[in-house]
């Protein structure tokens, strides 16, 4: 059924995180955007920027840089800041390990994902942000759909779900008390196809590796590896070439590659609407166990 | 494309979840591996069949406990239209969630044991679903294979409903019954046969002929403004726009307006989204006005036409839904938050509390305690600009903020 679908954007889904965004720089004395490099984040500061038009964006972008991201991605951040003169603050996870706050993983599933955690906490503090915009979707992940639009956090990041607050209609309460910080979510009812589809409407340009290239992988558990020097692998592990590209963008330790010929966006659409596994499927980090996202979210992850 | 939004609901073990997971399988919605992962976790829990509801109830503790604790957002597409469910619970101690997900519903979908017919929780739910006026509800009589797929069962709860209704429905409302079994699948996106004397539509197909809900758009105008937008560069040196989305009617360049509460008058110049100028915003449009003269104006405030001002209101009768673990107090102060305006306001009185079983007012009560749905009057600090919930539903509602833990405690639906 999904390969008729008449892909024309669905408008109100803009018209909603417009309000959405504004409600979150009126409400909150020093919001930042979480900003990965990957889609949903590229359409956020979208957003933003036609949100606050003719003005500029009025808040920074935050990138936790993990150390394991694709160079690619770190390349299409640095000329987006630029090109749209952004204001970005970059930490480092690397920091957090030399600080002692954070320890790597060893064994040939190490991965950073869950470090990260702990120096977004620490750079929200250092900036003193009360609200982190973010841009998670709650078609990604069962946990996900149950988030509201400003998700409140505790002071230790703390995602509370069986205690979120009501909230009504659109009308949006950002009021929190000392120590605490607001998620805010605004492409919430965005599916993967809608971000696609705004894409191509907006014309926006996306990192390079969404696009189908070759590349060396491993293949393990039934999932293609980007083979890299982040990533321990075992001695029958062997590298070899092939066509691929990322449907999701994370750390090069736990974002798997698809088989893909797509080096065009209306290809990429073709090939999700077809595509019988799901966005997340390619995360190796959700594949730790059923509740791996809820347990994230409750220890601070975004 | 346009968005239908969707609102279940049913009681414990209607089958609420294992339906919904049934229109995503049926709408080959479910990734292989997500499917996959149900038939994994459904063996881990010993059960013989792929049990869909486990797709839907995203936490640990729904999942140990097999029951839906907080509204979960689920999304399909049809070539038709984008639908989006908000899967609320049952459980009458989460109500304020069910209000929660039923919020920015047009279709309220209502689940019915057949084998148990009407309940408690049907009135509390019909009871929602007509406070919060959503326009289309559908009744979905479920588990008919346990009923043998009975049309005498069917008639029985149609025509138990239908009293229901009689006593408490609203002109306008458009309420459909359909027989469904959603662990066979049968007229929820197909027919499998088994129910041969029903004749009407499937509950997709219904779904996919229901008429959006633009009536908003021929309410008056109302814009409340989010911000001011001024950038103070070379380029944009004078600019003044105001930002915000419009809540009900539309807005044309040349219109005269007032800004309120201070009733200066003026015209809108230019409406503008992003580069582009446009003639006319519509509701739910979230576009930058600008207008003629400089007027006193900054959020909170609300542009409206000149010859449709709505009502100042400083005393306010209102039936709301207390959300919250404390109970409410008369002679409290909290926020009231009417759009994206806030003021202080003190209950001066609860008049009744609703038991939505009986449809009766229970006057004598001192407190509202959390999920209790009645009538009380407050007074506000300053006026706000409000209309009747009952005639514009998207400027008749209000949230009241506790001013000390800073939660959403209640919903209001202004008389």
């Amino acid at each position: 059924m999904t390969n008729q679908i008449n892909w024309e954007f669905p408008q109100a889904l803009e018209d909603e995180a417009i309000y959405i965004l504004r409600e979150t720089v009126a409400q909150f004395e020093k919001p930042v955007l979480l900003f990965s490099g990957g889609k949903d984040s590229i359409t956020l500061v979208r957003l933003a920027q036609k949100a606050f038009y003719p003005g500029k964006i009025p808040f920074s972008l935050l990138h936790v840089d993990t150390g394991h991201n694709f160079p690619e991605t770190i390349e299409f951040r640095d000329w987006l800041v630029n090109t749209l003169g952004l204001d970005i603050i970059v930490r480092n996870v690397q920091d957090s390990i030399d600080q002692g706050k954070a320890q790597e993983e060893t064994g040939k599933y190490a991965s950073r994902n869950a470090l990260q955690t702990v120096t977004l906490l620490d750079a929200i503090e250092e900036g003193k942000f009360d609200a982190c915009i973010g841009g998670a979707r709650r078609d990604e992940e069962k946990a996900r759909a149950k988030e509201r639009i400003f998700s409140v956090r505790d002071e230790f990041g703390q995602w509370n779900a069986k205690m979120q607050r009501p909230e009504l209609f659109d009308i949006l309460n950002g009021k929190i008390n000392i120590g605490e910080n607001v998620r805010v979510f605004p492409i919430s009812n965005w599916t993967e196809l809608d971000v696609w589809n705004y894409i191509v409407r907006e014309k926006l340009e996306i990192p390079s590796i969404y696009f189908s290239h070759e590349r060396e992988i491993i293949e393990r558990d039934g999932l293609y590896w980007p083979y890299s020097s982040f990533l321990n692998t075992t001695a029958d592990e062997v590298p070899f070439r092939q066509k691929v590209r990322f449907r999701t963008v994370g750390d090069m330790t736990c974002t798997a590659a698809v088989l893909s010929e797509a080096d065009k966006l209306e290809d990429i659409i073709a090939e999700i609407m077809e595509a019988k596994i799901s966005e997340r499927g390619a995360r190796i980090d959700d594949k730790r166990s059923e509740a791996a996202m809820e347990k994230r979210k409750q220890a601070g992850y975004f | 494309m346009e968005v239908l939004r969707i609102a279940t609901s049913g009681s414990v073990d209607d089958g609420k979840s294992t339906l919904i997971g049934r229109l995503l399988y049926d709408t080959n919605s479910i990734p292989q591996d997500k499917m996959e992962a149900l038939h994994a976790a459904s063996k881990r829990k010993g059960l013989d069949f792929t049990d869909l509801s486990l797709l839907t109830d995203g936490l640990v503790a729904e999942r140990e406990q097999g029951i839906t604790i907080d509204v979960a957002h689920i999304y399909f597409s049809t070539p038709t239209r984008k639908y989006i469910i908000a899967d609320t619970p049952g459980h009458i101690e989460y109500t304020r969630n069910m209000v929660t997900g039923a919020s920015n519903a047009q279709v309220s979908l209502i689940l019915i044991d057949a084998r148990r017919g009407i309940v408690e929780q049907t009135h509390r739910h019909f009871f929602i679903a007509n406070l919060l006026r959503i326009p289309y509800l559908v009744v979905c009589v479920n588990k008919m294979d346990l009923v043998d797929y009975s049309e005498a069962r069917f008639n029985q709860i149609v025509e138990d409903f239908q009293q229901m209704l009689d006593n408490a429905g609203f002109k306008g409302q458009e309420v459909k019954f359909i027989p469904i079994s959603s662990l066979y699948g049968e007229n929820v996106a197909s027919r499998t046969g088994s129910i041969n004397w029903y004749n009407g539509s499937t509950l997709l197909e219904y779904l996919e002929q229901v008429s959006f809900d633009h009536e908003d758009r021929n309410h008056p105008a109302r814009f409340p403004i989010q911000s001011v937008i001024r950038p103070r560069t070379t380029e944009y040196h004078d600019f003044r726009g105001f930002a915000g989305k419009v809540a009900s009617g539309h807005f044309s360049v040349g219109d005269e307006v007032i800004s309120l509460p201070s009733g200066q008058k003026s015209r809108i110049k230019t409406i503008e989204q992003f580069e582009k100028q446009l003639p006319v915003a519509h509701a739910r449009e979230s576009v930058v006005i600008t207008l003629e003269g400089e007027i006193d104006s900054s959020r909170g405030n609300m542009l409206v036409k000149t010859n449709e001002v709505p009502p100042q209101l400083k005393e306010i009768s209102a039936n709301i839904c207390w959300m919250d673990q404390l109970p409410l107090t008369p002679g409290k102060t909290y926020l009231l938050q009417h759009g994206v305006n806030r003021v202080k306001a003190k209950v001066q009185q609860i008049n009744y509390i609703t038991d939505v079983t009986n449809h009766v007012q229970v006057t004598d009560k001192a407190s509202m305690t959390l999920n209790d749905i009645g009538r009380i009057t407050l007074k506000t600090a300053a006026p706000i600009f409000a209309d009747p919930y009952q005639s514009n539903p998207a400027n008749g509602a209000f949230i009241l903020i506790d001013e000390f833990n800073n939660t959403t405690v209640a919903v209001g639906f202004i008389e």
